[in-house]
């Protein structure tokens, strides 16, 4: 069985202005969203406790906001969670308000109302390590970002690596984007999510390139946008099954993993979809922008053997 | 040119052979255990200890299926969680002075299995459920303390050295020394630099007061810092083994922090009570000199302070301290033989038998009180008259409520005192019944997609979808057996970075796949096609690889907890794909094609 049998290249580069205004749309959509709505941040980041209580019958949500509002906690905000009978509870972290003690007087207040009560879980943040949180979660992007960037400067060249990450943190932006939009939580789970799909997607960059590398050496008398064009085009059937195998594991994933791993599943789903296009339709265009020349890679007219070697393909 | 050296074929079948060892232990599910372990270091758990648990159990009447020694415990095996319940009562009831016993749960894998290492994977708290807190130590505290501390020596040496001063206090971390002339300002700081090696000596006039300040150096502070997170290990290691914790971990983080992991523990609140009371002893003397009412409207005395005694009764005590709780060696419960009321029986080591022998001695008649120092809140326990030299270091407290309230005492004062009050900073509770949904939800999302997986490339690429196949489930199987194996946390997160490694390992196979197809097109005879579709696609495997590879090692080293596991999995994952999609599938397709010597077609 097969599903591509393309007689012809498709000519991507020729839609290249299209593509990347696509791009340019979303990716303006997503910093838009990102500046006016903001990250829904978890506890995991904010600082504050997040606890999930479940009853044996379905909760009464307005019996469970009055007995904690007796408690003298300020902005408590209960909902349900996965069913009518789990119950998500958050205590934002307000001046001394919020510590490891919350908890405690939450459950029993929520034990004297109904014994039948039962704590699934507790997250506390103080608001020092919610920052830190924070702070190592941008780090880890900016180390993975940079990371990438050299190995495929090493292994390429600038141009290449340059237009690889650009594709991919457009990529990340998107994702994030999404959860800003829809303001949905963004927990150090999802962050985890994130950053491995900024080290997945790059895979689609590098399969491409190697394949631009390769053309490059073997079609001498080919244009660049046509050596581009024909990497696309025989990596194409790869691209899409790989990310269809990996979006299944996802999705069950989506589907059966639970409230726990939803969000994070769901950022992954995100930066595969997206992750398929901008490597392919971003990636590209903007190394032909950035003005790959075959004499990047052939010098004198003749393959050097180191790089030749090295040259890996599909 | 598709055959493989027989060795080849040896070790793909032993790495197999071992990964199917280390990876059993996950089947067997668990059964319910007791476990005794001894509190203090210099007692071992050996085989006497072992007899001597089995023998309580024989003569209880409690059926086990098991009883076992290891590292540094003795762990006995029951068929049912009644029998656990009733043997842990009963173990309680005979070890429980100097040994822990705690509930637990272990693997029910054969014997031999054990034997060669092979244990089920670790899972993580928000697996199997459990406390994890991580705790901040209050520096500033420890530094105040140190001072406080070096306050009491200075007065102490300045008298017996006769040397004259005016005052001395503590002033934030320093302690301030005043004198009313140059010359025994001198004279004391002299005496204190030779003395003293820690503390740094500043002088200052003003006031016509000559003062000396004593602060600690930065090298001091730092020690004194270390050794309060240390000694806060020792004592939270204390505290827990009161609570009968099986396999607890705790240790330092970062420069100020401890991490607590109480697996498999219920009950936070009373966690987190034994955990965060910062409650030690302290004895002074009652000051009886002076006036009491006085004192309640608000002229309280230098050098003393106000306290309400239990009995409602007011009471002046001197600030100087006799001895603090970091003198006592042991504490328990038990009744004043005289009255019958609840008591503390405390033990005193050498140093602290002989201040208080002497103490005692000098101030016969006199009132000393009892104070429990706890969370920076000081309550008179009793305040007793001194009615003859204690020598010998045994001291009784009376003046508890209740018998709880003695035992609760006894076992604060046992544990020890914490250097330095912490504080918890992050706290993370999952209940039993999440952990094992947990469990049952990554475990269906992994089987699901893997399904999914499979079918998809058996019908798409047909035999060689197979083998693809069979190289994924071959690389779950090395990933869950090196897991075992190294006994990393599996957490959740870790659940998913196994069923998203297995996604992006089939890439492997596909690009290989694809390649050979495209070999094929191009008019390669089939063995020709598989050997540069496999030989062409490694460097592309190699290079998409490391780009995740990098993700995994950040996630790693910037991650915490959980996210964490996810790392692990996700790198590890990385490691074992790249041998299972080529080498392994690689001997398949050999093992089936490759001797083929005139291959007109093959299935893909």
């Amino acid at each position: 069985m097969e599903f591509f049998k393309l007689k012809k290249d498709i000519p991507f580069m020729r839609y290249g202005k299209v593509t990347t205004a696509i791009s340019l749309l979303t990716f303006v959509f997503a910093v838009w969203a990102l500046a006016t709505e903001g990250l829904n941040l978890g506890v995991d980041f904010t600082g504050g406790t997040v606890m999930e209580v479940a009853y044996t019958q379905p909760a009464q949500l307005d019996k469970i906001r009055a007995t904690l509002e007796h408690t003298g906690l300020p902005e408590v905000s209960v909902q349900t969670f996965g069913t009518t009978r789990d119950v998500l509870i958050r205590l934002p972290l307000k001046g001394n308000t919020t510590s490891s003690k919350t908890s405690d007087t939450v459950m029993a207040a929520l034990k004297a109302q109904d014994p039948a009560v039962e704590l699934k879980r507790v997250d506390f943040v103080g608001p020092q390590v919610g920052k830190e949180l924070y702070d190592n979660g941008a780090l880890a992007l900016v180390v993975v970002a940079i990371g990438i960037l050299i190995y495929l400067a090493l292994r390429f060249e600038w141009r290449f690596a340059l237009a690889a990450i650009i594709a991919n943190v457009h990529d990340v932006v998107i994702i994030l984007g999404c959860f800003a939009f829809f303001q949905w939580e963004f927990t150090l789970t999802v962050l985890a999510g994130v950053l491995a799909v900024l080290g997945y997607s790059v895979n689609e960059s590098v399969v491409v390139f190697d394949r631009i590398r390769e053309n490059l050496r073997k079609m001498r008398k080919t244009s660049i946008p046509d050596i581009i064009d024909s990497a696309i085009t025989t990596t194409m059937s790869r691209t899409i099954i790989t990310h269809a195998m990996t979006q299944m594991m996802v999705l069950s994933m989506l589907f059966l993993g639970g409230e726990a791993l939803h969000n994070f599943a769901l950022a992954l789903t995100i930066g595969i979809m997206f992750g398929i296009y901008s490597s392919v339709l971003v990636a590209s265009p903007i190394l032909l922008m950035l003005g790959v020349k075959r004499e990047h890679f052939i010098k004198d007219n003749k393959p050097k053997e180191g790089v030749a070697s090295d040259g890996a393909q599909v | 040119m598709n055959r493989f050296p027989l060795w080849k074929y040896i070790l793909i079948a032993v790495v197999l052979v071992v990964s199917v060892l280390y990876t059993l232990p996950n089947f067997y599910g668990e059964v319910p255990a007791v476990q005794v372990s001894p509190t203090r270091s210099a007692i071992k758990a050996d085989a006497t200890l072992m007899q001597q648990v089995e023998d309580e159990l024989k003569a209880q009447k409690i059926p086990y299926t098991g009883a076992f020694l290891d590292a540094n415990s003795v762990k006995v095996r029951f068929a049912s969680n009644d029998a656990q319940l009733k043997a842990k009562d009963a173990l309680q009831a005979r070890f429980g002075d100097g040994y822990s016993v705690a509930l637990n749960l272990l693997s029910a894998s054969p014997a031999w299995l054990t034997a060669i290492g092979a244990k089920p994977m670790y899972l993580g708290l928000d697996l199997r459920g459990g406390v994890y807190f991580l705790m901040q130590v209050d520096m500033p505290a420890a530094l105040d303390k140190a001072a406080d501390r070096y306050n009491n020596d200075l007065r102490i040496q300045l008298r017996e050295q006769k040397i004259r001063y005016n005052g001395i206090s503590r002033v934030g971390q320093t302690v301030e020394m005043k004198f009313s002339d140059a010359a025994s300002r001198a004279q004391a700081s002299k005496y204190i630099s030779a003395n003293f090696a820690d503390l740094a000596l500043t002088e200052q006039d003003g006031g016509g007061d000559y003062k000396l300040i004593a602060a600690l150096r930065p090298e001091a502070q730092k020690r004194t810092q270390d050794f309060a997170v240390q000694q806060n290990i020792t004592t939270l290691r204390n505290r827990v083994n009161e609570l009968g914790v099986a396999e607890p971990i705790i240790q330092q983080q970062g420069l100020d922090r401890v991490v607590v992991q109480l697996p498999g523990v219920q009950d936070t609140a009373k966690a987190k009570e034994i955990l965060g009371r910062t409650a030690t002893l302290e004895i002074r003397l009652v000051d009886e000199e002076h006036d009491v009412t006085a004192a309640l409207q608000g002229q309280i005395p230098f050098g003393d302070d106000l306290y309400i005694e239990r009995s409602g009764q007011p009471l002046l005590v001197k600030k100087n301290v006799v001895l603090t709780g970091d003198y006592i060696t042991d504490a328990s419960p038990g009744f004043d033989q005289q009255s019958g009321q609840a008591a503390v029986h405390v033990n005193l080591d050498s140093r602290g038998a002989r201040i208080f022998k002497d103490v005692t001695r000098d101030n016969v008649g006199k009132r000393m009180a009892i104070l429990l120092i706890e969370k920076g809140k000081a309550e008179v326990i009793t305040a007793p008259v001194i009615r003859e030299e204690i020598g010998g270091g045994r001291v009784q407290i009376t003046g508890m409520e209740s018998a709880q309230e003695a035992s609760d005492d006894a076992l604060l004062l046992r544990a020890g005192a914490l250097a330095a009050p912490m504080n918890i900073v992050e706290e993370r509770t999952v209940g039993p019944s999440l952990g094992a949904d947990n469990i049952k939800k990554g475990f269906h999302s992994n089987l699901w997609g893997f399904a999914a997986v499979a079918l998809f490339m058996m019908i798409y690429y047909r035999v060689f979808g197979v083998f693809s196949t069979v190289a994924l489930a071959v690389n779950g199987l090395f990933l869950v057996a090196l897991l075992s194996m190294m006994q990393a946390t599996l957490t959740l997160p870790g659940l998913a970075g196994i069923a998203l490694t297995l996604g992006m390992a089939i890439d492997a196979n596909v690009l290989i796949n694809e390649r050979i197809r495209e070999e094929l097109r191009n008019g390669n005879s089939p063995q020709a096609a598989i050997h540069a579709g496999y030989d062409r696609a490694w460097g592309t495997i190699l290079d998409s690889n490391i780009t995740t590879l990098i993700a995994g090692v950040a996630l790693f080293w910037l991650g915490s907890g959980p996210v964490r596991g996810f790392a692990v999995v996700l790198c590890l994952g990385i490691l074992t794909s790249m041998f299972s999609a080529v080498t392994v599938s690689r001997a398949m397709v050999n093992l089936s094609y490759g001797r083929k010597v005139r291959l007109a077609k093959v299935s893909i």
